[in-house]
């Protein structure tokens, strides 16, 4: 199972910086939310996917699943967005300003 | 000790007080006037070091600036020293009674001139009396930069400042080679004091570093004192006022790195490639200076090639010289002892004499308003003084009698002659050329002497090329080259006196280790008819048919193609590198998003990939996965197609729709791995993610009709795959190396710490509950951001609603 997810994480590593080394700013935003789904999904393998109740005390179970990196994913979630919203905003105002998304348009002078 | 340090600090603290003076007093009274009173008190006060010194006493002061590091400002008082201190003062005396003449009151910024020329003077004392390493390294420094502020002392001119910008670089690069040297040496000897590490000696001589250390130190020397191939910077220097010519780049800085040599020849003198170099480099430049002095038509530039070939001169003897360290005490140490002595000698006489010349020209320059004897010439009549001086140091830097040169001249030829016969160090072979470059050496020094004397003075005068009135200069601007001229033609008659109280005892300091009697070292203005005497003759007779000839060949040597002097190849390899780091620059700094990227992820697989190659790091550990069921086989599928059709999608709406389908996907398998908090905000934040890309593509409208597909490059393929296989490869290994228990189950004692049964929701706010807060931050200020962001109106969009 841990290896079919690893699998899985590395076949959306590719694809994202895939995305990210394209031309269009929002296939770069693109490719940015699936490397965060690749990476959240890498932080949940390695705490291990053995099987056990989910962390709440209120069931009366031997093991629960680790709780840890649940708390780290739910942290990195809000904070992925949060700068998500704000690249969006960003190439909707570049777009705004420069009338184009095309990396290689927006790239900058020789002298800068 | 106090007072030492407040005479050697003087030209210090008196250069806070130059502006002062030249703001309330330079009106009523020329600023060089309050100036004057440094070196000469310095002066009159070293004069009493003298008598101790001459006895063999010498003097130590020590005051005390970082001592935990070991470093304080340790003055040493010997001959050596003494003997540079006193041409600092007492040349710097001279040269600044000149500068009171010649740098106008009114016209010239003298504030800046002063405190430049004090700062130098106090680094070059600093210098001369350092016993400590780093501390000699910071005042060699100092005259670096000093020098630097003075030839460009008229800085709205171009050539001012690209002469101190070349000075600067050449220098400087020396002295960083002489400190890398500096630390060797204080490595090898493990102490900062040039006293203790020749004391510790046998340490040293056979230290790996030994080489190295001597290589570094050599080329501070080298690049200090203008050495082939280093000294094009001094002709360059030659754009400063002429006093400053006179003081530092003829009778003090340039001879920073002679005092050096002389400093560490104790240490290095004794080794090959020490003798070679500093010999061989020395003979060298003599040449070289001496046939490229022949080609110039500037005076200055004349005399700052002549200065050149000089500082070879000494160079070399002190090359000969450090042969004395190599056989020691006995009568063949003795013979090239007295190398050392005449290096000692003539640097004092080239002192006097080219202070003295570099003053006339100074005056010719201001009397006449030219410099190129090309359009000078009979001036003999209207300015006899200026003249006669002229004489006295142009023949006595040819080398004749009655003046000083002479002498230094015959010791030189007489060292020359011995070290033929030294035969050691393979000068069996190839020791006669040092004789032979010496003599024609000398010849080349005797016609431009003549040229620099009867082109100038001689012929028949001109006064229509020249801008000015001609007519002899004041009195005050004559008084200090007058002195110096004495000063030439006294040492001829009485050289034993100077040899007595000044030179011996620096001799003593070059050479430790050979006892010095009386009878050793003196001079004799006739030292019968020997091999040097026919020499010096022979030098009269030819360099007295070529000056004859002279109009026939010079042309042809100024002719000399202008791409191989050194300063066109250092012209060239300067631009050189500029354009090839530019250039350099320019290809990688591309400006394009996707190389930078590029740069960034191949050094990532390259690193952890080469990190887990070289290292065995891959290892596959599957025995603790869990059991596969059909749904996550599915989900995993499902997931690929969805990011693929994000990847592959033609228009942007599939994308993001099949982007929304990864991420409840994802909520999905959080779902399956019983992460109830994680599934719910992912599915929530999923879709308002959505939203705005949603919102976002709406408000471009030309975007949502534009149908795209990404351009296929191959590069960008390969770096993604090696990417995604690195970080597969990296996990797969990291699950195989578990080694610790997880600390999960403390977390869950969340109710009894915590008094929360939602283990993640206690992690989230109790036990790491600072993360939240900072989190919370994030989210706050993506938000402002946003509303910044979509409310303030651009400057191009205002302009553009405007227009």
């Amino acid at each position: 199972m841990e290896t079919l997810i690893v699998i899985l994480v590395g076949i959306l590593v590719s694809i994202g910086t895939y995305l990210i080394l394209s031309r269009q700013l929002l296939r770069i935003v693109l490719g940015s939310s699936i490397l965060s789904h690749a990476v959240n999904l890498l932080i949940i393998t390695s705490g291990g996917l053995k099987t056990g109740s989910p962390p709440l005390l209120g069931e009366k179970v031997a093991t629960y699943t680790d709780a840890i990196p649940q708390a780290l994913i739910l942290t990195a979630i809000v904070i992925n967005f949060a700068v998500t919203a704000v690249v969006l905003v960003l190439c909707y105002r570049t777009y705004q300003n420069f009338g184009t998304d095309d990396m290689e348009q927006l790239r900058g002078n020789e002298h800068e | 000790m106090i007072t030492f340090y407040s005479f050697v600090f003087l030209p210090f603290i008196f250069a806070l007080l130059v502006p002062f003076l030249y703001k309330y007093l330079n009106r009523q009274v020329h600023t060089g006037w309050f100036v004057l009173l440094v070196p000469l008190t310095i002066f009159i006060y070293l004069l009493k070091y003298i008598p101790g010194v001459a006895s063999g006493t010498t003097f130590e002061y020590t005051l005390s600036w970082i001592p935990s590091f070991g470093i304080s400002i340790t003055s040493y008082i010997d001959g050596l020293g003494l003997l540079f201190a006193l041409l600092i003062t007492g040349v710097g005396t001279l040269v600044i009674i000149y500068s009171i003449f010649y740098m106008s009151k009114v016209r010239e910024a003298l504030h800046n001139f002063y405190v430049y020329l004090l700062l130098f003077m106090g680094a070059m004392l600093g210098l001369v009396f350092s016993d400590h390493l780093l501390v000699l390294y910071g005042f060699w420094e100092l005259t670096s930069v000093s020098s630097f502020l003075l030839i460009a002392y008229w800085y709205e001119r171009k050539s001012s400042r690209q002469g101190a910008l070349r000075a600067l670089l050449i220098t400087v690069l020396g002295g960083f080679g002489m400190l890398a040297g500096f630390i060797m040496l204080i490595m090898m000897g493990d102490t900062y004091s040039i006293r203790e590490i020749i004391a510790n000696m046998d340490v040293i001589q056979g230290h790996a570093l030994f080489i190295p250390a001597l290589l570094c130190i050599l080329l501070g020397a080298f690049t200090k004192s203008a050495q082939f191939p280093f000294g094009i910077w001094l002709p360059g220097a030659m754009e400063a006022p002429t006093p400053v010519s006179s003081y530092l780049h003829s009778a003090t800085m340039v001879k920073a790195g002679i005092y050096l040599v002389a400093r560490m020849t104790p240490i290095f003198g004794g080794s090959a490639v020490w003798f070679w170099l500093v010999s061989g480099i020395g003979l060298v430049t003599l040449l070289y200076g001496s046939l490229t002095a022949l080609r110039q038509t500037d005076l200055k530039a004349l005399l700052a090639y002549s200065t050149i070939s000089q500082l070879g001169l000494i160079m070399s003897l002190l090359g000969i010289g450090s042969l004395a360290v190599y056989f020691g005490p006995g009568e063949t140490g003795k013979v090239f002892m007295v190398a050392t002595f005449a290096a000692l000698f003539h640097l004092f006489n080239h002192s006097t004499f080219k202070g003295s010349l570099f003053m006339v020209v100074g005056i010719i320059d201001h009397e006449t308003g030219r410099r190129d004897i090309r359009y000078l010439g009979g001036l003999m009549q209207v300015m006899p003084i200026t003249f006669t001086i002229a004489l006295v140091g142009g023949l006595s830097m040819a080398g004749l009698p009655p003046f000083n040169g002479f002498l230094s001249k015959e010791m030189f030829f007489a060292a020359v002659n011995d070290v033929s016969q030294a035969g050691i160090f393979g000068l069996s072979k190839i020791g006669m050329l040092f004789p032979i470059i010496a003599w024609v050496a000398s010849i080349f020094t005797f016609v431009y002497c003549m040229i620099f004397i009867f082109k100038t003075f001689g012929g028949v005068y001109r006064p229509e090329k020249l801008t000015r009135q001609v007519h002899e200069a004041p009195l005050g601007m004559l008084i200090s080259p007058i002195i110096l001229g004495l000063l030439v033609i006294f040492i001829f008659f009485f050289p034993n006196v100077l040899g007595e109280y000044i030179l011996t005892p620096a001799l003593t300091a070059i050479l430790p280790m050979i006892p010095i009697s009386d009878y050793d070292v003196k001079i004799s203005a006739w030292h019968g008819l020997n091999i040097e005497l026919i020499m010096t003759i022979g030098v009269v007779v030819i360099g007295l048919l070529l000056f004859k000839t002279a109009k026939r060949w010079i042309q042809t040597m100024r002719n000399y193609p202008h791409g191989l002097t050194l300063n066109h190849l250092y012209n060239v390899s300067l631009s050189g590198t500029e354009r090839l780091s530019a250039s350099l620059t320019n290809r990688y700094m591309t400006g394009s998003l996707r190389h930078y990227l590029i740069y960034i992820f191949s050094f990532f697989v390259i690193l952890l990939m080469g990190s887990l190659l070289l290292l065995h790091g891959i290892q596959f550990d599957f025995s603790n996965d869990a059991a596969i069921s059909i749904y996550e086989a599915g989900l995993v599928i499902a997931m690929i197609i969805a990011s693929l059709t994000v990847l592959l999608a033609g228009n942007r709406i599939l994308a993001i729709v099949a982007l929304g389908a990864l991420g409840y996907m994802v909520s999905m398998f959080f779902v399956i791995f019983r992460a109830p908090d994680l599934a719910l905000t992912q599915m929530v934040v999923e879709t308002v993610t959505t939203v705005l890309f949603l919102l976002c593509f709406y408000h471009l409208p030309k975007m949502t009709k534009r149908i795209e597909r990404i351009p296929f490059k191959l590069t960008n393929l390969i770096i993604s795959i090696a990417v995604g296989l690195t970080v597969t490869l990296l996990a797969l290994s990291a699950n195989g190396h578990k080694l610790f228990e997880p600390i999960t189950s403390f977390f869950e004692n969340a109710y009894e710490l915590a008094g929360a049964k939602n283990i993640v929701n206690a992690i989230l706010v109790d036990f790491r509950g600072f993360d939240t807060m900072l989190e919370i931050s994030v989210l706050t200020i993506a938000g402002l951001g946003v509303y910044i962001l979509v409310h303030q109106r651009s400057k191009r969009r205002e302009q553009r609603e405007t227009e």
